[in-house]
């Protein structure tokens, strides 16, 4: 800024103590940069790295307490012959690395602290912390959260949203970004839908609006209905994205 | 608020053209963002304000204006083979019924331009 009056000008200092006044031309530049490159392009970084470490990744969201650690419990107790591997992301706390070792999984905790998704970064940085020889499902499980996350991809090949029997009928209504991005969507807490009056014609009928093609599991990670249907999509899914067995 | 985050991308990206062409101020901005990004407008403006306000009289964002584009959603008919913009936020087509599931725009998320002197 000139220093005589405020203008829009910057001024430089001569020899002799003058000051010479430099237009500051005012120009336009095209960027055309998405907010999201950044992001996207470690991301692809993750995929291409979990791919040939021959891995199925999955980005598992849902809002909070719709239960996606106690399906990852069933999952692991369940995946044949390997242990899976887990990325858990919470504000705080590693409760839920804890619950899912205790389960035979290899789980790392990422604390995200006011973050309230996770980005690509924090995935590759906890990847390196995480033992992945002779494991071959990834699973990395989001903050409890249906907006933030939907924009940012982690290097996931399959997404996956829970959305539980009580959170109500017009959930994929309310948050479309979201679901619209699911290629499964687990109905869980099926064993309280009598109790919570849900009415799960209408839900799927919502989903479908939102979702028109992802696959749906009623399940009950309380009492393990419906997840062996989940385990044999997931194994279906393995060869499609995983370099070799 | 995933907004704050994406405000932090913004000025990086800014605050790297601005070193490249050696210039010392962004006067505008011009952000394109899609209907359907799930981003919020009115949180991007906060978070923007928020940078402003912070920007002391060195700060190259003293005094920098936002411009915020929406762009609408745009649909692909598979069964019509033809566009169409969705009237819901169920992207059913408006001749067939058919929902549709390739999104033509939408989810933009862009710094476009940067006025800087």
């Amino acid at each position: 800024m000139c220093g005589t009056c405020g203008c829009d000008t910057i001024t430089a200092s001569s020899e002799v103590g003058q000051e010479v006044p430099i237009p500051r031309q005012r120009r336009r530049l095209e960027l055309e940069r998405s907010l999201l490159s950044r992001n996207d392009a470690r991301a692809q970084h993750n995929r291409s790295r979990f791919q040939s470490l021959g891995l199925l990744s999955l980005n598992l969201l849902s809002a909070p307490g719709s239960g996606k650690t106690a399906l990852l419990e069933q999952l692991a107790r369940r995946w044949p012959q390997r242990p899976i591997a887990v990325v858990v992301g919470d504000l705080a706390t590693d409760n839920d690395a804890r619950r899912l070792r205790a389960c035979g999984a290899r789980a790392v905790q990422i604390h995200t602290g006011s973050l309230c998704h996770l980005e690509a970064d924090l995935v590759a940085r906890a990847i390196r912390r995480l033992p992945l020889q002779g494991v071959n499902l990834l699973v990395i499980e989001n903050v409890g959260n249906l907006v933030c996350p939907a924009a940012f991809d982690l290097g996931e090949q399959l997404r996956l949203v829970v959305l539980a029997v009580g959170e109500g009928e017009d959930k994929p209504l309310k948050y479309p970004a979201l679901f619209r991005s699911a290629d499964a969507v687990l109905l869980n807490k099926i064993d309280l839908e009598s109790a919570t009056g849900f009415n799960r014609q209408r839900a799927l009928a919502n989903l479908r609006g939102i979702a028109p093609r992802a696959a749906v599991f009623p399940v009950s990670a309380r009492s393990g209905q419906g997840l062996e249907a989940v385990v044999d999509w997931l194994m279906a899914q393995r060869p499609r994205h995983a370099a070799h067995p | 608020m995933h907004e704050l985050a994406l405000m932090a991308e913004l000025q990086r990206l800014a605050e790297a053209a601005l070193r490249q062409q050696g210039a010392q101020r962004i006067h505008r901005l011009r952000l394109r963002l899609g209907a359907v990004a799930g981003v919020d407008g009115e949180a991007l403006r906060l978070a923007f304000a928020v940078l402003v306000s912070q920007a002391t009289d060195h700060s190259p964002w003293r005094g920098a204006v936002l411009d915020l584009e929406t762009i609408q959603a745009r649909c692909f008919c598979s069964n019509c083979e033809q566009p169409f913009s969705p009237s819901d936020v169920i992207h059913a087509c408006p001749r067939c019924g058919q929902l549709a599931s390739r999104l033509l725009a939408g989810r933009e998320l862009e710094l476009a331009s940067l006025e800087v002197s």
